[in-house]
């Protein structure tokens, strides 16, 4: 096991590198430069600039001094943010993200999981119908509608919960971003559940227990659970991708200062150190999660411990 | 086995099957008037009418799904928009399925060292931000109405690869590969002419899910401004700006909205019904 | 429902509790400030930079206003009033300016504003090495543009200090805008000490002393700056608000939900899809006023098919319908746009277009008229791409255009619809460009800023437009001292550009701001500042 994920940490390096050099040619290729603007700027205050922020000098050379200032972990100054750097930019957004992407993710794990096996044990039941046709509405409908809907209703018009991040300051203003989040994922988590356990509770050893007179929620917690989880722990890394596009959108929607809206407006305004900052900061922290995942997988799922 | 009977068997099922043919016949219907519809409409998807700006869906003048902000039939629009959506849906699947079949079947028949090195790759693939990616692509490349189709692609085929993978390693076992092996057939010619058939089940099945994946990828660039360009459109262009409409015209996002949402529950119903159909053991991967 | 199955229940209630707990946890709440006044303002994209010689946005300059101060300020009404400086002398062949400080004016920790403060300003912004992007709104001083081309030492700058609070600058040429430039933040005090102590990270929360009549407290970067009055300046005692938040709103609308919400007072814009039903339900606090800007279509002059050919140039314009264009496709009450200069500006008369005043049929024909004598027709249709940003108010206008032009002229135009800063690049490198959407408004009250865009060389001229008649006349402007010879020379200027059609003026801009009504002190003006200062909250 140790030597699986070391072996998977090390492949990190090579990935990361791939990724870097990928993202920096693309943000060089796009067209128009960081401080262009409708105003254009004369040329000596151009080349003040340019010449400031070393875009006056070739690209290896600039790819070079780029990658040696991330080996000491300075990813460099801003190009919009002229007072900041972009590791504190990423710095500040990173606890805003990760709080948004880790609540939504527990919320539609937990409800997810719970509204799955309970459709599981009353398949076919009207319970069950109603649950699976939701489900599937809620995969249906993309977040950039759910979310608006929501403002209008319970910020706007019933003016419960506040429309924005700093519309106020108290934990109410995350609920509406967190479940926008959190829907299409309860939606296909509990969809993941619902048919593993379905599998599971068919299986002979269910029988077996049965058999002994086990009760149903025995059974669930100290058999089926472990095994009809493994499909949906597969899932988590689809998931975490799924959160992580779709908190681009609520970011945006709900004013909320994270990664994701940096990122858009850093694309949008060429901020190249910016954006490079933040697709690295997101490869390292994928490939941190998706090894989290194989190794808790490897844990539940005897099998492949030995891969 | 006959294929024969396989295919007349899994047609069988296909018929019994109520989701598939519910959901198959809703999109063969959708896609149908998506193709025909705009040419029965006396109107045109880019005629404006400042005259005619936020009608609400009337028989008078065919106007059934109503006018937009600038006096466009919607209804047409609404179907320019699911032609597009589809297409960008089938066409950046396809893309998925093509790299993702040789890919996985390739390192699935040849093993060893090879095999782990590509799905080493894989691996590394995997942990790219892709989104982020995306849309760096259409900023670099000013949203090219093709590199919409190869971005998504581009993201869906990694699945792809391990599913076809696994298959290919379970097929090569089978005693027909051997005997190809035997009379002496190239490896090449093994994997496209005898595995990749075989995987047809899995492949379908799996295709039709990433259709409605591609779908919400397609929209998500569209909210972003980075979709297909004006005046052409999307379900999910039209979504978007219906949602900057829905106080004053409500027609303008409920419509392509509720149309968005049957074309999605329909793809993920068929995709269910299909995995039934091609593997009874109802597996989640 | 079987024991087992109540239990299971259970424990799901009990998870989500659970879940919900953490929920609560870990967004404890922050303490909430301390009681006052405080105005929410929505303040549109996020400000760049709060250093005023490194900032050039709008929404910078925006709060900028509110905690610095130039020698020379803005009323509400958009009148030039006294700031730092409490009064100042124009010499008479207009080179020499001599301002005298109000003693009483400090910094936001209490510290006496100097006239050498302003002299290492003034230095600082047009240093090379400083890169600020708005170093030319200094150029007319006196070697400020060899000291930002390099050739000069930068104590070489015409701004000196003869005493504690007399400071005296001299000008290359008379320049009777330049006590509006001075008004710009980029013309702004910085405290010479702290950029000392911390060099270019002086601006930010913290760190940052400034001169106006609130400080920054501190900058959620994507959300909010807070920003709390400066007791110690001179005229705290006429400053009503304590508190005031900038916050970032770059969607305008989730900013109106925002507003509809009660989280905000002031909107830094209204979306267009919005404005009739606010129009209806909201008329008293929809706040409409002309604005010093203009939305144009450029024209690449230096290419086919517009180079060289005028009476295409003048067709395109005179099938457009603004009208329709302002009332219908916009309608939040912008002005059809028949001249470059906008309405409004002081001590100037826009020149309108010959056709502005014909009926749509009769300007049609001419259109028509015109578009055959260029060499188009029916069988030989003009074609043509209009490249505008993405964005939903271009996008309409641009399908209205095109529509217009294939309804009178008949032919079809290719709508390309490109990112920003791609649309910038390919209007500067003027090879793809035919049809390019753009816009410019004033950074002064005067024609000056407007027409200064056309002369050849400037950076910003898009179009490529060059005129030798065109460029004599804004020469000899620049050399009057008497402002209404000087206006003629402008005027006459106009008119050899709107001649030439190198751009198709569409529309002058409007801003629009929600306000509510407790808000007062609110004024309209022609270049849409607010300070703070000047507002108060009604109970």
């Amino acid at each position: 096991m140790l030597r699986f994920a070391l072996l998977r940490l090390l492949w990190a390096i090579p990935t990361l590198l791939l990724v870097i050099v990928l993202a920096f040619l693309m943000v060089h290729a796009a067209p128009g430069g960081p401080f262009d603007a409708e105003r254009a700027l004369p040329p000596e205050i151009e080349a003040n600039i340019a010449r400031a922020y070393h875009l006056d000098e070739a690209l290896p050379q600039q790819f070079a001094r780029y990658l040696g200032g991330v080996l000491r972990g300075d990813f460099g100054p801003s190009y919009r943010y002229r007072d900041y750097s972009v590791s504190e930019l990423i710095g500040n957004a990173i606890p805003v993200s990760m709080k948004l992407g880790a609540l939504a993710m527990a919320l539609a794990v937990l409800v997810g999981i719970s509204l799955g096996t309970l459709a599981a044990l009353r398949q076919n039941s009207a319970l069950d119908r109603l649950m699976m046709g939701l489900a599937m509405t809620g995969i249906s409908i993309p977040v950039f509608v759910i979310a608006p809907l929501f403002i209008l209703f319970f910020a706007v018009k019933l003016q419960w919960l506040p429309a924005s991040w700093s519309g106020s300051t108290s934990a109410w203003r995350l609920l509406l971003p967190v479940v926008a989040l959190a829907l299409p994922q309860i939606a296909y988590i509990a969809r993941l559940t619902r048919a593993s356990m379905i599998e599971v509770l068919g299986s002979d050893f269910i029988r077996t227990a049965r058999a002994q007179g086990l009760g149903t929620a025995a059974i669930i917690r100290y058999h089926a659970m472990k095994p009809a989880m493994l499909p949906v722990l597969s899932y988590m890394g689809p998931a975490i991708a799924a959160i992580l596009t779709g908190s681009v959108v609520v970011e945006e929607i709900f004013g909320i200062p994270g990664v994701g809206q940096f990122f858009v407006r850093g694309a949008l305004n060429r901020d190249y150190t910016l954006v490079l900052g933040i697709v690295i900061f997101y490869a390292a922290l994928v490939i941190l999660l998706n090894l989290i995942v194989d190794v808790l997988y490897g844990f539940l799922d005897p099998r492949i411990r030995h891969r | 086995m006959n294929a024969g009977l396989v295919l007349s068997r899994i047609w069988k099922e296909i018929r019994r099957s109520r989701s598939i043919t519910i959901c198959g016949g809703i999109l063969v219907f959708i896609a149908a008037l998506a193709v025909l519809g705009p040419l029965i409409s006396p109107h045109s998807y880019l005629t404006t009418d400042f005259d005619g700006r936020f009608i609400e869906p009337t028989l008078n003048n065919f106007h059934i799904f109503g006018t937009d902000d600038l006096g466009r039939d919607l209804f047409v629009r609404t179907l320019m928009g699911g032609q597009i959506t589809l297409l960008v849906a089938v066409i950046a699947s396809f893309v998925s399925l093509v790299i993702g079949v040789a890919y996985g079947a390739v390192a699935g028949y040849v093993g060893g060292h090879i095999d782990a090195i590509m799905m080493r790759a894989v691996d590394a693939l995997y942990a790219l931000p892709f989104i982020f990616l995306v849309i760096l692509l259409m900023v670099v490349f000013e949203r090219n109405f093709l590199l919409i189709f190869v971005a998504i692609g581009a993201i869906n085929w990694l699945d792809m690869a391990r599913i076809v993978r696994g298959q290919t390693i379970s097929l090569k076992q089978r005693e027909f590969v051997d005997a190809a092996k035997l009379i002496g057939v190239p490896a090449w010619r093994i994997i496209f002419r005898h595995i990749t058939p075989n995987l047809l089940g899995v492949v379908i099945v799996y295709v039709t899910l990433t259709i409605p994946q591609a779908i919400l990828v397609e929209s998500f660039l569209s909210f972003l401004g980075l979709g297909v360009q004006e005046p052409q459109t999307s379900l999910g262009a039209l979504v978007n700006g219906g949602v900057r409409q829905m106080e004053q015209a409500p027609w303008m996002l409920l419509i392509p909205a509720v149309l968005l949402a049957v074309v999605l529950l329909c793809f993920n119903f068929l995709g269910d019904g299909l995995r039934d159909v091609f593997d009874p053991r109802q597996e989640a991967k | 429902m079987s024991a087992g199955q109540r239990r299971t229940i259970r424990v799901a209630i009990i998870l989500l509790a659970c879940a919900f707990a953490a929920f609560i946890y870990l967004s404890a709440t922050e303490p909430q400030g301390a009681a006052g006044t405080v105005l929410h303002r929505g303040n549109g994209p996020e400000p760049e930079s709060l250093d005023p010689h490194k900032s050039r946005s709008i929404q910078a300059a925006d709060v900028l206003r509110d905690i610095g101060e130039g020698l020379i300020g803005y009323s509400p009404d958009g009148e030039l009033i006294a700031a730092a400086a409490e009064k100042w002398e124009i010499s008479e062949d207009g080179r020499q300016y001599d301002f005298w400080l109000r003693p009483a004016a400090r910094w936001s920790n209490g510290d006496t504003v100097l006239a050498e403060h302003f002299v290492f300003s003034f230095r600082r912004l047009v240093n090379p090495e400083t890169a600020a992007f708005y170093a030319q709104a200094l150029a007319d001083i006196e070697n400020a543009a060899e000291i930002i081309a390099g050739n000069k030492a930068i104590d070489g700058l015409a701004v000196e200090a003869p005493e504690k609070f007399h400071l005296r600058i001299r000008l290359r040429n008379a320049t009777p805008y330049f006590l509006g430039l001075l008004t710009h933040p980029s013309a702004f005090p910085v405290h010479p000490a702290s950029v000392g102590q911390y060099g270019d990270a002086f601006a930010k929360a913290g760190k940052l002393i400034s001169n106006g009549a609130y400080k920054l407290d501190s900058w959620e970067l994507g959300s909010v700056i807070h920003l709390s009055r400066n007791v110690y300046y001179w005229n705290n005692a006429g400053t009503a608000i304590d508190k005031v938040n900038h916050y970032v709103t770059p969607e305008p609308q989730v900013e109106l939900n925002r507003y509809r919400a009660g989280e905000l007072d002031i909107t830094a814009t209204v979306p267009p899809e919005a404005f009739a039903a606010l129009r209806q339900g909201r008329p008293e606090e929809l706040r409409v006023a002309a604005y010093l800007g203009v939305y144009y279509y450029g024209l690449n002059v230096t290419r086919a098919p517009f180079k060289d050919n005028p009476a295409l140039r003048q067709a395109l314009s005179m099938a457009i319908d603004r009208e329709v264009l302002t009332e219908k496709i916009i309608g939040r009450g912008e002005q059809p746009a028949y001249s470059w200069v906008p309405p409004g500006v002081i001590n100037y008369q826009a020149i309108r277009l010959p056709y502005a005043d014909m009926t749509p049929a009769e300007r049609h024909a001419g259109a028509r008229r015109l578009y055959k004598e260029s060499g188009y027709g029916e069988n030989n249709p003009l074609e043509v791409e209009i490249r505008y940003n993405t964005s939903d108010t271009h996008q309409r206008i641009a399908l209205a255009i095109q529509s217009m032009w294939r309804e009178t002229l008949g032919f079809e135009t290719t709508l390309i619809n490109e990112e920003f800063q791609v649309l910038l690049a390919n209007m500067r490198n003027r090879e793809i460009t035919q049809v390019f959407r753009s816009s410019w408004t004033g950074d002064y009250n005067d024609a000056h800023t407007f027409l200064q865009v056309l002369q050849g060389g400037n950076p910003s001229n898009m179009s490529g437009y060059v005129s030798e008649e065109y460029d004599s006349l804004m020469r000899r402007a620049a050399e009057q001292t008497d402002l209404s010879r000087r206006r003629l020379y402008l005027e006459e200027a106009e008119r050899v550009l709107l001649a030439d059609h190198p751009v198709i003026p569409i529309y002058f801009y409007v801003s629009k701001h929600l306000v509510k009504p407790r808000v007062r002190g609110w004024g309209d003006n022609v270049l849409d500042y607010h300070y703070s200062q000047h507002l108060s909250i009604a109970e």
